[in-house]
């Protein structure tokens, strides 16, 4: 059952142009699991995240999910909010996306818009406020404190989300995303910019995700403190292909991994695309 | 520690002092060309003389001036700091509830009190068409964050529906109202399609030019619009069905007559007053219940981050067009009741000076805020008045009380954004419901 496959990817490839962002890539995601994609900066590791949530539509190659409820979907027909939408595979940004003079508790409102869009019939019942759309407002507002709650929000939940710390925004982007209800939450560098301490607190957040919430990750992380400890399978890009994939032991003992992390002495390959813990 | 007394008491004196004479210096400066030195006419010759004395009072008036100017700053400075700012927080919405309040009281028992000064119920009447404008207007700029330039030409739309409505069929206002809003939405959803994907200068530019189209058609598409020369004769609105006539058709009655009142032409124009001040209200309550609607805060957080409203699975396209449609039909409902106000219409009312000052009154008083439209319209429309004394410079007075207002206050007279949902107060709402639910 643990190894059953929710999101396959299969010979996708993104051009722009003439360059090719992400090259005849094939991945596959296990439901209720932590994978890790990492590679060197500029391996075509976002690219690849914008194929899968509908930002880019990719030159070629398939995204099939297998959503557990509504079945298989492919992702790579749908545009823009639909994946998010339909499919519920959320995403969060390397560079925080929150809406910064809203609250916290506001930011986490919006993300369950489409549920309260359609209790609110076309905002009728929710201008004369008729009891179907206050029942549905009453159980968004219980998400987003759950959400709050868990990710230790609450006492900051009516201050505007971009007052906050950098950290602090951080979670409040993963508890948004959360909001959507997604069944796979793909996390473009959640680490970028936290401290030693909040590191460690991502893991146990994401840990706990996935064994208690059966939420399957998908991450982009370049901290190694935090890709190491939490994902069951990583897969490593360079130069938008596929070089390694495995349990976080094999990659870290892969000779092609750290070639590409590296450089090596005795070969022309410049160091320069070394990944930096940015 | 020094830094604490400098926080609070300001600066000392003697720099102060410093301040002052430096101001004094540049006044001197300035001075001596515009004050120190005149032209007179003698006998024909023009001749510069000098005039040390008013340089001398100048000057000192400068020092002065700008002596006791800082001193207050520096006080009302100290006075900010030394409060905390958690306070300050939690006392501001209920100053401007209060603050909202008093205006509709003043608001309503204006008529009351001024029943015999037509013009002063006359430009009030102007300034809450420009408030209910500023309510519209901010649903697209303030809330959704687009630009638009091209306002006017919704308020276009309204007025020429209600017009061509009643000289072709003979539509009542009341009839045409709603007619006119839905004809107004359908062109603010055309005008949203082609622009989905523009934002900020391009979009400003292209709603310009949506403008100035509807402004061209009406004036040249001379057979539907009567061209430049306007629709005139077009009905006042009329109080369920009474008019506000001296000498009603055979058979019906006039608001006069049927309140057994003597005819006064001044019915007619407090009526006016209270009719756009209830359509105003009304779209006052409607724009806020939106705003903490999902429809609201989708269009709030589509001004903030487009790219994540995406992420989030929201229609970024319906989201736009509706704040598009709803701007756009309550600039008709504004148009519908300017046509009935003055009974005549013509392109020339619907120029881009007009977006130019709608959007001024949005940005001026702080985009989002409710009761800032309202003072904006205040300044905007009360300001122009009261310089009728001054006469060539009035522009001129305006302009600087423009430029200061924003120096003053770069994000607008009330820029203060109020959350649409609280978490403790909502979920005590919450709690209470479900133990009323209980007992029931």
């Amino acid at each position: 059952m643990s190894t059953a496959t929710l999101l396959s990817v299969e010979n996708l490839t993104m051009r722009f142009g003439g360059l090719t962002a992400i090259d005849d890539l094939s991945v596959s995601v296990p439901a209720g699991k932590i994978t890790a994609i990492i590679g060197p900066n500029g391996a075509g590791k976002t690219t690849f995240f914008n194929c899968l949530t509908g930002f880019y539509k990719p030159t070629t190659g398939s995204v099939r999910l297998v959503h557990p409820k509504k079945g298989e979907m492919r992702l790579e027909t749908m545009t823009g909010h639909r994946v998010a939408r339909d499919a519920q595979v959320v995403r969060t940004f390397q560079n925080i996306r929150l809406f910064p003079k809203m609250t916290v508790l506001e930011n986490l409102i919006v993300a369950q818009h489409n549920f309260l869009q359609e209790a609110s019939r076309f905002s009728i019942a929710g201008i004369f406020r008729l009891p179907a759309y206050r029942k549905a407002e009453a159980e968004a507002l219980r998400t987003a404190a759950h959400w709050l709650e868990r990710l230790g929000l609450t006492d900051i939940a009516d201050v505007a989300a971009g007052d906050l710390p950098y950290g602090t925004q951080r979670r409040i982007e993963i508890a948004r995303a959360l909001c959507v209800d997604p069944v796979l939450l793909c996390l473009d560098e959640p680490a970028a910019g936290l401290n030693p301490r909040e590191s460690a607190e991502l893991n146990i957040l994401l840990l706990s995700l996935c064994r208690e919430e059966g939420i399957a990750i998908l991450l982009i992380e370049h901290d190694m403190s935090v890709v190491m400890k939490v994902s069951d399978h990583i897969c490593v890009l360079n130069y938008g292909r596929k070089i390694a994939e495995g349990t976080p032991e094999q990659i870290r003992n892969d000779p092609q991994v750290i070639k590409a992390y590296l450089g090596e002495d005795d070969e022309n390959e410049p160091a320069t695309v070394m990944g930096g813990n940015a | 520690m020094s830094a604490v007394i400098i926080a609070r008491h300001g600066r000392t004196p003697a720099e102060r002092f410093k301040d002052a004479a430096w101001v004094a210096f540049v006044a001197l400066l300035l001075g001596i060309p515009m004050v120190g030195l005149t032209t007179v006419d003698e006998g024909g010759a023009l001749t510069v003389q000098t005039r040390f004395g008013m340089l001398g009072i100048f000057v000192g008036v400068s020092f002065a001036g700008r002596f006791v100017f800082r001193w207050i700053m520096d006080q009302v400075r100290g006075r900010r700091a030394a409060k905390p700012a958690v306070a300050k927080l939690d006392r501001t919405p209920l100053a401007i509830k209060t603050i909202g309040w008093a205006v509709l009281g003043a608001s309503i028992a204006l008529p009351i009190m001024f029943s015999e000064n037509r013009y002063v119920i006359d430009t009030a009447t102007t300034v809450l068409i420009y408030v209910m404008l500023g309510w519209g207007l901010n649903v697209v700029v303030g809330l959704a964050g687009l630009l638009d330039l091209g306002y006017v030409a919704f308020y276009a739309v309204g007025a020429y529906t209600y017009a061509l409505l009643f000289s072709h069929f003979g539509w009542t206002f009341w009839e045409a109202l709603p007619v006119a809003g839905a004809m107004a939405a359908t062109f603010g959803i055309l005008l949203g399609y082609p622009i989905l994907r523009l934002r900020g200068d391009y979009l400003a530019i292209v709603t310009l030019g949506f403008g100035e189209i509807i402004r061209v058609i009406l004036v040249n598409w001379t057979e539907l619009s009567n061209g430049p020369n306007g629709i005139g004769s077009i009905p006042r609105p009329t109080l369920l069905g009474l008019p506000f006539e001296r000498n009603p058709a055979e058979g019906t009655q006039s608001f006069a007559s049927f309140f057994g009142l003597d005819f006064s032409g001044m019915h007619r124009i407090i009526f006016l007053y209270y009719l756009i001040l209830v359509l105003a209200l009304l779209t006052n309550v409607f724009v806020s219940r939106l705003r903490k609607l999902p429809v609201g805060r989708a269009w709030e957080a589509l001004r903030e981050d487009e790219i994540a409203c995406k992420a989030m699975g929201m229609n970024v396209t319906n989201v736009k067009l509706s704040a598009f449609a709803i701007g756009a039909m309550l600039g008709g409902f504004a148009g519908v009741f300017f046509a009935a106000r003055q009974g005549f219409i013509s392109p020339e009312s619907f120029t881009f000076t007009e977006s130019a000052t709608i959007l001024a009154i949005v940005v001026l008083g702080g985009m989002g805020s409710q009761l800032g439209v309202v003072l904006a319209a205040l300044v905007l429309v009360l300001l122009p008045e009261l310089g009728r004394n001054f006469s060539e410079y009035r522009m001129l007075m305006f302009g600087t009380a423009m430029v200061l207002i924003m120096v003053w206050k770069p994000s607008g007279l009330l820029a203060s954004r109020e959350p649409t949902i609280r978490l403790n107060k909502a979920l005590a709402m919450d709690n209470k419901a479900a133990g009323l639910g209980g007992q029931a």
